[in-house]
């Protein structure tokens, strides 16, 4: 893991000081709440419906015990004993008081955190593979160039204002597992004829209320330029990005204006104009950023563990829970864990200080101190032996986090909706709920196979709908809360935006119909066919059928 | 509306005598109806392509924040100094904010229509280190690092 030196904890504590005096100034009535917003918008602290909103950045989603056991105390002394992962693998506190947040902040700066450009319309928090440097699949371990992307982008100068926030995602897996093709940017790190490894630049995606899937601008940009194309992207979107319309600023906007390859070729201009040398780093400092993410000592293990063959064949539950939620490890004799947060009916994504405290405890003694937060809103312990996998089940469900349901019907990715933002036209953690447990039975769940679905409760599509299997968009109907389905999503290597099936349905009605397309879709796959494979290959018309037939 | 100036780190008030200001368009349509400008006022949609030419006579160059939150003038001023080696005064005008002038100041800029001098002081303090480069002389983080390692 990446650690702070005397450069980077000065310029947290720098800035948490910085936001302490906007906040001293926002409480002697010096700044007005309209002057106030946009400092604390620059620093992750949102007005909500009932509270304020702090968003602590988790780089990449990678972070260490310490820093866990740091955000329990976090949601103990500042908030109501529960924090809430989102789909940005941040984790948000929904009930800071505004006068605490400078304490707050302080608390995890001593820890290597912040809440650095987690909103306002600069370059946000880079995301990644949740599995990174742990993939059986990977190339290489992206995150040394998430870290880079990092110090970059942090107070850059010149794009802290710019037309709409701005999203980067970077995977070094043919399993797309960071949504590379629906952000402003995704870069895919793989290998040349040449043996070399390099990045597919792809700018323009994203969900929201024009959704794309991103154009590849580049097939191969060789992997020391990468800041340099970045800048060249970005200083291009900063002076031609709509400024006149919010809903049209972001990149994809000007990208599809444009056309990819106009786009590109302003780009490549750019790129060659820019001071590449002054920009790029150099391989000195490159190889000591990589230096950190050396993988951790694995032992010499065979790769396969006689107490874990013999648990998986006497524990039924502990069997179901290794085949959906453990992922292959590129060390032999590991596995990956996947935690769920969703437990059947509960609310995707919240977890209390205990909870933490147990993961924590975990990642500590079995997974090389590290802890992932995933963008579906789960927790990752990446490194697990798998004679410890019997004993890190057994932990984790005495914690409650033990739910075998990654990647299932109930393992749903929901926005906070009306129950916290303002945005929100309905609420989505209701629905989550419902549908969570109307498929509760996990045998169920399991046999239906991989089907995601994504619900947000208004068009801004922080619920990533477009992309689900199964999407749930929120909308007000004079007053009252309706719910349009959509289909045929992915934000995987197979991106694609669902298409919208049909009228919008009821609260009520919408639970009903995630069964009746479950119910449709088994009746009508063959062998190995995901809900998502039969819907393209039968197309809307037969699942609109199933859908409103009855209704 | 008060002017600070930037000049060796510092910033302070400065006297200004007036200028004779001319919009990037007008000059271009009539340089010799404008002779006598003193100060290109270069609106944030320009485009600088093809420009050394029109800012070769100009000292001072204002660029616009129509809103603090249209933040393209960073990017021109970018231009002008590191691109087009501008050497002159780059001022900024309109939503011109005391948490923005730390950014204004990497960027190129070294004049600012802003009232607070003490504001802006404390302002250009608040950060010792800066990660990357910009139009500015601050070694970025990385070469700070270099340099300790080959020291050490």
């Amino acid at each position: 893991m990446y650690r702070y030196d005397e450069f980077d904890a000065t310029m947290v504590a720098e800035r948490a000081a910085q936001f302490r005096g906007q906040v001293a100034r926002r409480l002697s009535g010096e700044l007005s709440e309209d002057e106030f917003k946009p400092l604390r918008l620059m620093n992750g602290l949102y007005l909500q419906l009932h509270a304020y909103m702090l968003r602590v950045a988790i780089p990449y989603g990678t972070f260490s015990s310490r820093q866990m056991r740091r955000l329990a105390h976090a949601a103990r002394k500042y908030d109501k004993g529960y924090g809430h992962f989102t789909t940005r693998q941040n984790i948000q506190y929904n009930w800071p008081a505004l006068v605490d947040v400078p304490d707050l902040l302080d608390d995890l700066a001593e820890v290597e955190m912040h809440a650095i450009q987690t909103s306002g319309n600069c370059i946000r928090n880079v995301t990644s593979d949740q599995y990174a440097g742990a993939a059986a699949d990977e190339v290489e371990d992206p995150r040394p160039w998430c870290e880079i992307i990092r110090q970059w982008s942090t107070f850059h100068p010149e794009f802290s204002f710019l037309p709409r926030k701005f999203k980067i995602a970077v995977t070094a897996s043919d399993n797309d597992r960071a949504a590379v093709r629906v952000h402003d940017i995704g870069l895919r790190l793989h290998k040349n004829e040449a043996g070399e490894t390099g990045f597919e630049v792809i700018v323009g995606g994203g969900l929201g209320r024009t959704p794309y899937v991103g154009h590849t601008i580049r097939d191969f940009l060789p992997k020391e330029h990468l800041l340099s194309y970045l800048e060249a992207v970005l200083r291009v979107y900063n002076l031609e990005g709509r400024r006149d319309n919010m809903y049209k600023a972001r990149i994809k906007i000007l990208v599809n204006a444009e056309g990819a390859d106009h786009f590109r070729e302003m780009v490549e201009e750019e790129w060659a104009q820019v001071n590449q040398p002054g920009i790029d780093l150099p391989r000195e400092e490159v190889d000591r950023i990589h230096d950190y993410f050396e993988a951790p000592a694995f032992e010499t293990l065979p790769a396969n563990s006689t107490t874990l063959e013999e648990r998986r064949a006497t524990n039924r539950e502990f069997a179901r829970w290794l085949r959906v939620n453990t992922v292959a490890h590129k060390a032999p004799g590991y596995a990956i864990v996947n935690i769920s947060l969703k437990p059947i009916g509960g609310i995707p994504g919240d977890i209390s200080d205990t909870q933490m405290e147990a993961v924590a405890d975990l990642a500590e003694q079995f997974s090389f101190d590290e802890i992932r937060a995933t963008h579906e809103q789960n927790l990752v312990l990446p490194h697990i032996r798998k004679d410890d996998l019997y004993g890190v089940w057994a932990a984790l469900k005495a914690a409650g986090l033990a739910t075998a349901n990654i990647g299932l019907v109930s393992d749903i990715i929901a926005c906070p909706g009306l129950d916290y933002c303002t945005l929100a036209n309905t609420r989505s953690i209701p629905i989550a709920q419902r549908i969570s447990e109307r498929l509760a039975d996990l045998d169920e769940q399991e046999a239906l196979g991989e089907l995601k679905v994504k619900i947000s409760g208004c068009i801004n599509a922080c619920g990533h709908h477009h992309v689900g299997h199964i999407g749930i968009l929120g909308v007000d109907k004079k007053g009252e809360e309706f719910y349009q389905v959509t289909l045929g999503g992915s934000a995987a290597e197979d991106a694609s935006i669902g298409e919208i099936v049909g009228r919008g349905l009821s609260s009520g009605d919408v639970v009903d119909a995630v069964e009746k397309l479950v119910e449709f879709y088994k009746k009508e796959r063959k062998d190995g066919e995901r809900f998502l494979d039969v819907y393209r290959r039968l197309g809307a018309d037969p699942f609109k059928e199933a859908l409103y037939e009855a209704a | 509306m008060k002017l600070l100036k930037l000049s060796n780190g510092r910033i302070s008030p400065a006297l200004e005598a007036s200028l004779q200001e001319v919009s990037l368009s007008e000059w271009r349509e009539n340089p010799t109806a404008h002779a006598d400008a003193t100060a290109l006022v270069i609106s944030n949609d320009a485009s600088l392509v093809d420009i050394a030419q029109d800012i070769s006579g100009f000292d001072v160059i204002i660029l616009e924040f129509p809103q603090f939150k249209d933040g393209r003038a960073y990017s021109q001023a970018r231009l002008l100094r590191e691109r087009l080696s501008y050497t002159g005064e780059i001022r900024a005008r309109g939503g011109v904010l005391r948490d923005q002038l730390l950014f204004m100041t990497r960027c190129g800029f070294n004049a600012f229509e802003f009232d607070d001098v003490g504001a802006a002081e404390e302002a250009l303090r608040e950060f010792t280190f800066a990660y990357q480069p910009a139009a500015d002389s601050a070694a970025p983080i990385w070469r700070q690092r270099l340099a300790h390692a080959r020291a050490a």
